[in-house]
């Protein structure tokens, strides 16, 4: 199966962005190399603005820029929405300005460069944004689906990617707000989002062998949240699972806790890294060690059970 | 404008001023007082295309209050200028009222961004004027910026972006009253020579020896522009200027007048 990092996604599709609408301008703070708006930089120069190593100067000046017509994409890693965060909350999503912010390395599967730079915590503080949609695109394809959506949404969008390359799979529908089933079940639930689709997949097929019969929602919008679909599965499974690559603190977990109240749920449980950090080493390796490979969800999710 | 009218709309602003935040009880005088003088010579002389019948003009010129708490001052120019009536002054501060605490982009007209956190409004400055470059847009950008604002590395690191890009379509105005809230700026962090570090950091620098002399403000802000170079015009200014109680008192930053004192505050910006 073909694979594709979601940043590098990002990065094609601003290029197609640019091509069709000339009010988009990409802002990055010295990493273009690495959120690989250097293909937008190389199409576009007259429309690519280096900040320097200056995050909360980009966002501002992004904010400033949006008021003279502009789309700007504001693009660094996903760990320094921490840094930037009064300028997103304030210079931003307070006056609701349309600045858009495609934050990449986000999470473990960033590797090697550490605790440091894994954001963990990213979807929680945008969550929180009053006015802020939050996207986390879970492939190639539903990444170039997030950043034409977020071109036609006026005022501020977050799109989370990744470092790690990670399978591309058939187009599915794409509407801002609405999940989607990737496999329906009667047994049990597993929503996701991001990355961990590759792993939530794997796990279904585990469960399966074991006679149980799962079904996977994939939500590349973590806000608005489909609250319906959400509740739908809650109620048809009873038994429901979240998993996610980011704290299980105020990420898809915590959109999902409130929804439950009240609906039958007999067991719930969110399956993400736990209110800790991150550390070096190979992908492949830290998802291990945080528990997120397929066959670690699937024991996960049975002893539950 | 001449000169006499512009130093009376600058007292009729500063009794603005003193009504807000007495009948609030709360609110910034002290800062908001010391920059009035070039909030008015900005909006009544300078500032091109500014007027409340088409306050989105996308060719006005821009002004960003980034020393947001003197919104007293911002907002009594824009009442003087006929974006809203006197009578907003009741509800400033207060539930539902257009005059929020800080300015708001979405709630008062004639705000150009909502600020308040400070060191964002440059920032946000810069980069309207490099929009306003990248399309064609001929307007100036205006930003009113504080020393202890200053203290704040977004301040610098907006400058450098500004220099950068050589936005010769900005100036930074800086309200250099030497306080903030806990005292002087010396004490509390000294900005050393801020004059230099404008320079070094690439502006084209003006300096103003009595920032609340009308005269000597105008005369600034009507130096042409240096080709390549963002401006910045350092007004040397007192802190409660106008009202002798509050003149160079580091305790009137944040606190409003009562009644008697308001009185009084009045009776002293007559004329």
């Amino acid at each position: 199966m073909e694979k594709k990092a979601t940043r590098v996604a990002y990065g094609e599709a601003l290029v197609k962005l640019g091509e069709a609408n000339d009010k988009v301008v990409v802002l990055d703070a010295d990493l273009s190399n690495a959120t690989m708006t250097n293909a937008f930089k190389k199409a576009y120069p007259e429309r690519f603005f280096d900040c320097g190593i200056a995050e909360a100067d980009m966002v501002d000046m992004a904010a400033g820029m949006s008021t003279m017509g502009l789309i700007p994409f504001c693009s660094t890693f996903a760990v320094f929405a921490g840094r930037s965060y009064d300028q997103i909350r304030n210079g931003v999503c307070y006056p609701h300005f349309n600045v858009k912010f495609g934050f990449s390395h986000a999470g473990i599967t960033l590797g090697e460069d550490g605790g440091s730079h894994q954001a963990i915590e990213d979807l929680a503080l945008m969550r929180v944004l009053p006015g802020m949609t939050v996207l986390v695109p879970s492939d190639a394809n539903e990444t170039y689906q997030c950043v034409e959506a977020a071109a036609k949404i006026d005022g501020p969008v977050y799109i989370r990617t990744c470092r790690l390359p990670t399978p591309v799979y058939d187009p599915r529908p794409f509407t801002v707000g609405k999940g989607n089933v990737i496999k329906d079940g009667s047994d049990l639930v597993i929503f996701t989002c991001g990355v961990m689709l590759e792993h939530t997949l794997n796990a279904v097929e585990e469960l399966a062998k074991k006679g149980i019969n799962a079904a996977l929602v994939c939500f590349h919008t973590i806000k608005p949240f489909d609250d319906e679909l959400a509740i739908q599965y809650a109620v048809k499974c009873k038994k429901v699972f979240t998993v996610e690559e980011h704290s299980v603190i105020g990420g898809l977990g915590d959109a999902v806790a409130p929804l439950l109240i009240g609906k039958g749920v007999e067991t719930f449980k969110k399956i993400g890294i736990n209110d800790e950090f991150g550390q070096s080493g190979k992908p492949a390796d830290l998802l291990v060690e945080y528990g997120l490979t397929g066959p670690q969800i699937a024991e996960t999710i049975c002893s539950s059970l | 404008m001449d000169l006499q009218t512009l130093q009376s709309k600058a007292r009729a602003v500063r009794r603005d001023i003193i009504t807000m935040t007495s009948k609030a009880g709360a609110g910034h005088p002290g800062g908001s007082l010391s920059c009035t003088d070039a909030l008015v010579a900005l909006y009544f002389e300078i500032m091109k295309g500014v007027d409340p019948k088409n306050d989105k003009d996308p060719n006005r010129d821009r002004f960003v209050l980034s020393k947001g708490h003197a919104a007293p001052a911002l907002y009594g120019t824009l009442c003087e200028k006929g974006y809203f009536g006197p009578e907003e002054f009741d509800h400033f501060r207060q539930l539902h009222g257009i005059l929020q605490g800080h300015p708001d982009i979405k709630k008062c007209p004639g705000v150009d961004a909502s600020t308040g956190s400070l060191g964002q409004g440059i920032s946000i400055a810069v980069g309207m004027a490099l929009g306003a470059k990248h399309t064609g847009n001929k307007c100036h950008v205006y930003t009113v910026i504080g020393d202890g604002e200053s203290q704040e590395g977004l301040v610098w690191e907006a400058s450098m972006a500004a220099a950068h890009y050589k936005l010769d379509n900005l100036t930074v105005i800086l309200d250099h009253n030497g306080m903030q809230i806990d005292g002087t700026n010396d004490e509390v962090m000294s900005l050393g020579d801020i004059k230099a570090k404008a320079v070094a950091f690439g502006y084209d620098v003006i300096e103003v020896a009595d920032g609340n002399d009308m005269q000597q403000v105008l005369d600034a802000l009507r130096v042409p522009a240096c080709p390549g170079k963002p401006r910045y015009i350092l007004l040397n200014t007192l802190k409660g200027k106008g009202v002798s109680f509050m003149e160079g008192q580091v305790g009137w930053h944040g606190k409003a007048p009562n009644a008697e004192q308001a009185a009084q505050a009045l009776k002293e910006l007559e004329g």
